[in-house]
């Protein structure tokens, strides 16, 4: 009985020293879960580990990647992180839910500070500040999303209509009056289920939801004038209609694009590959071109959208996590296959000069300038707006889409004032 | 010693509540255990893994909101149409589809049914572009026939409860004949035949036996109608996901869902879960007593 007690207490101490890791010899393969909801992200990681299992021979790295679908990924881990118990090593987080994982005092996702501080002169910090609580930074995008227009040279070449030519919000609207004149084709697209058209436009004119100390400045005088002049544009001047489907994401509105719909659509830089997929009849007829901005030498872009890549706090390799993400997404390399893999405009603005950028590719193919995509991002570089997160941040972009542009444009059933008004109370009542 | 356990086991006393104890435990564990937690949670604010504080009643006065309101409305309204729709169309279908003289009968079955067994998400996309705003999606082909001009039916507060009721009333009816066609066959044949001696044509026959003998089968749709009806959450979902414009697909069960997983306010999501779970049981009573479901004999 005594042999038998001291020889089952040793086979427990050997299994708890096993699964504690101290068997763990260098040159084990260590596996990293994955969540996302792009199927591009998870290629892009995989694409990632292959290159770091060739530099870190000792330290090799598997990828157990899984797509779900957006809502579900985020529901899940959600649940996870909550419960404590199921999440992921590292996870995706799209910037409109990233707010509800940075709720509480104890964040479940682990600080990336020392990966990304000493890069600080090269990033486009604003991006990070979307990721970031109490100075502590939690994700890393894929890209800038830096605003810009595309322009359907066809339609602009019959209607006599040069881009160059157009430079501020007042440019643009004569020359939409123009091509409607000229070709009774619509000038551009307002959405009205969604909130791109119309937040695109605040941030652009230096304006935003929250102010810089989080209060609620939807309802500001420049917002509402904005949403006024979109208004105008579908209703009085007859420039731009409401987007077919609601918003440029919809099938609909693929369709009608790629029709020759509608001279031109203001959608951030990552908007490249919805072109190159959906709108295949576009090819050799869309120009990428810097967006108007709302005043003479005001600012001409916008960072929107995106999507964080977290660690959690149940990742059991937290630093090798932090290693992997950096090299993945923050070295040199890693940021330029962010354009190269996936059609972004990297978060490094030092590597957008670099040879790869004008290598020919399925985008130097399909955009009339090709080649200088790139130049256009250097050219406003430094006029790409950042936006400012709050703890409510997904019910604003909530309202936003059911409520602005909807009531005021589709529904003419509040004027511009009424309804930011309203939906601005509404977030102050949460605050 | 065995002999005695095992004679208490097998004993009347105690086997009735062996044989019920799986339904106990998975009621205790999926049903009450969650009821209770979702009632604690209602009176906390939840941000994250042991980040709760009690807010009292502040879940509950924030429900008085035009949200709130509006989810009541789509609702009622929602499970008011598809009652009104789903009971007196299956029941007419389920007649015809019960007379042995109707040609192909078994193939108009398995047809009505057949929805019933597509996912909703699956019917959700096709019903949301054939709802489309195009002129050449399905549904404004259609109104075309009659000189009509193409509508944006998914952005109408009507039109898209149409949107919900149609694609409801298509996945439902077949389930609903299938309930009726069951009543159907406990009606005793010598009742139809009496009524044909004394003279009685089809409309009466329809409406003095079929309809009230069927009265247990309609009550029991009815409850099952309500609870689907206020529990509806898919096809919102399949037209809109959790985002509607002007909340025109924002129900009690979609509300739940924004604030507890689009918000991560889990707490506030609890208190419209309690809410919901008190609306449903208050209008099933009704809807029992009114029925005479609660009268004995």
């Amino acid at each position: 009985m005594k042999r038998f007690l001291i020889l089952a207490t040793v086979i427990i101490f050997l299994v708890c020293l096993a699964s504690s890791g101290v068997f763990c010899q260098s040159g084990e393969v260590t596996t990293l879960t994955f969540w996302t909801f792009q199927e591009s992200h998870k290629r892009f990681l995989e694409d990632a580990v292959e290159t770091w299992n060739k530099d870190n021979p000792d330290r090799q790295l598997k990828l157990e990647g899984t797509v779900y679908p957006y809502e579900d990924m985020h529901n899940n881990l959600l649940i996870a992180l909550q419960s404590g118990i199921g999440a992921p090593d590292l996870a995706d987080i799209e910037i409109s839910m990233y707010a509800n994982y940075l709720k509480g005092t104890k964040p479940a996702l682990v600080s990336l500070n020392d990966i990304i501080e000493p890069l600080e002169d090269k990033l486009i910090m604003g991006r990070f500040e979307s990721y970031a609580k109490d100075g502590i930074y939690y994700g890393i995008d894929y890209h800038v999303g830096a605003t810009v227009m595309y322009y359907n040279t066809e339609i602009l070449d019959k209607a006599g209509v040069n881009v160059e030519d157009i430079k501020t919000i007042a440019d643009y609207e004569e020359a939409g009056k123009k091509v409607v004149e000229e070709t009774g084709i619509p000038f551009t697209v307002v959405e009205v289920t969604e909130h791109w058209t119309l937040y695109q436009e605040i941030i652009k004119a230096g304006s935003d939801i929250f102010g810089s100390d989080g209060e609620v400045i939807l309802d500001s005088k420049t917002n509402i004038d904005i949403l006024q002049t979109l208004s105008d544009w579908v209703n009085v001047d007859k420039i731009a209609v409401s987007c077919p489907g609601g918003y440029t994401h919809s099938e609909e509105f693929w369709a009608f694009m790629n029709n020759g719909g509608a001279a031109s659509v203001q959608m951030p830089f990552w908007y490249l590959n919805r072109f190159t997929d959906y709108m295949p009849d576009l090819k050799g007829k869309i120009l990428v071109a810097p967006a108007p901005a709302w005043t003479e030498g005001g600012t001409r872009s916008a960072g929107m959208g995106g999507t964080g890549t977290s660690i959690t706090n149940q990742c059991k390799h937290q630093e090798l996590a932090k290693e992997f993400l950096a090299a993945a997404k923050l070295s040199e390399e890693g940021t330029i296959k962010t354009y190269t893999v996936l059609g972004f405009d990297p978060l490094r603005w030092d590597v957008w000069d670099a040879p790869e950028m004008s290598e020919p590719n399925v985008f130097t193919d399909y955009f009339v300038n090709g080649i200088d995509l790139f130049d256009v991002l250097l050219e406003v570089k430094d006029e790409i707006n950042p936006t400012v997160i709050t703890d409510i941040y997904p019910a604003a972009i909530n309202l936003l889409k059911s409520e602005a542009s909807y009531r005021t444009i589709a529904q003419q059933t509040a004027t511009p004032e009424e309804v930011l008004k309203q939906i601005a109370d509404e977030l102050r009542a949460m605050q | 010693m065995i002999n005695k356990t095992h004679n208490t086991i097998n004993s009347l006393t105690v086997i009735p509540y062996i044989f019920v104890l799986p339904f106990i435990i998975t009621f205790l564990l999926f049903f009450l255990y969650p009821i209770i937690s979702a009632i604690i949670m209602s009176f906390q604010d939840i941000a994250g893994f042991r980040d709760v504080t009690f807010v009292g009643f502040k879940n509950y006065r924030n429900l008085l909101n035009p949200h709130y309101y509006n989810a009541l409305r789509v609702s009622f309204t929602y499970t008011f149409l598809t009652i009104a729709i789903l009971i007196p169309l299956p029941l007419v279908l389920a007649v015809l589809l019960n007379n042995k003289n109707l040609p192909g009968r078994n193939i108009f079955r398995s047809a009505l049914f057949m929805p019933a067994l597509t996912s909703v998400i699956v019917g959700g996309m096709f019903f949301r572009f054939a709802f489309g705003t195009q002129p050449t999606a399905l549904f404004n082909h259609i109104i075309g026939w009659f000189g009509l001009e193409p509508a944006v039916w998914l952005q109408g507060k009507w039109t898209g409860m149409l949107a919900m009721v149609v694609l409801c009333v298509w996945r439902w009816t077949g389930v609903n004949i299938v309930y009726f066609l069951a009543g159907l066959q406990g009606i005793p044949n010598e009742l139809y035949e009496s009524a044909d001696i004394d003279g009685a044509n089809g409309l009466q026959k329809f409406f003095h036996i079929t309809v009230p003998s069927l009265k247990p089968v309609i009550i029991f749709v009815t409850t099952i109608s309500v609870f689907g009806g206020f529990s509806m959450f898919a096809e919102s979902f399949a037209y809109w996901t959790s985002r509607s414009p002007g909340d025109i697909g924002l129900t009690l069960v979609a509300y739940i869902y924004q604030t507890g997983f689009n918000y991560n306010n889990f707490g506030f999501a609890s208190a419209i879960g309690i809410t919901l779970l008190a609306i449903i049981m208050t209008v099933n009573l009704i809807q029992l007593k009114i029925f005479g479901f609660f009268k004995e004999g």
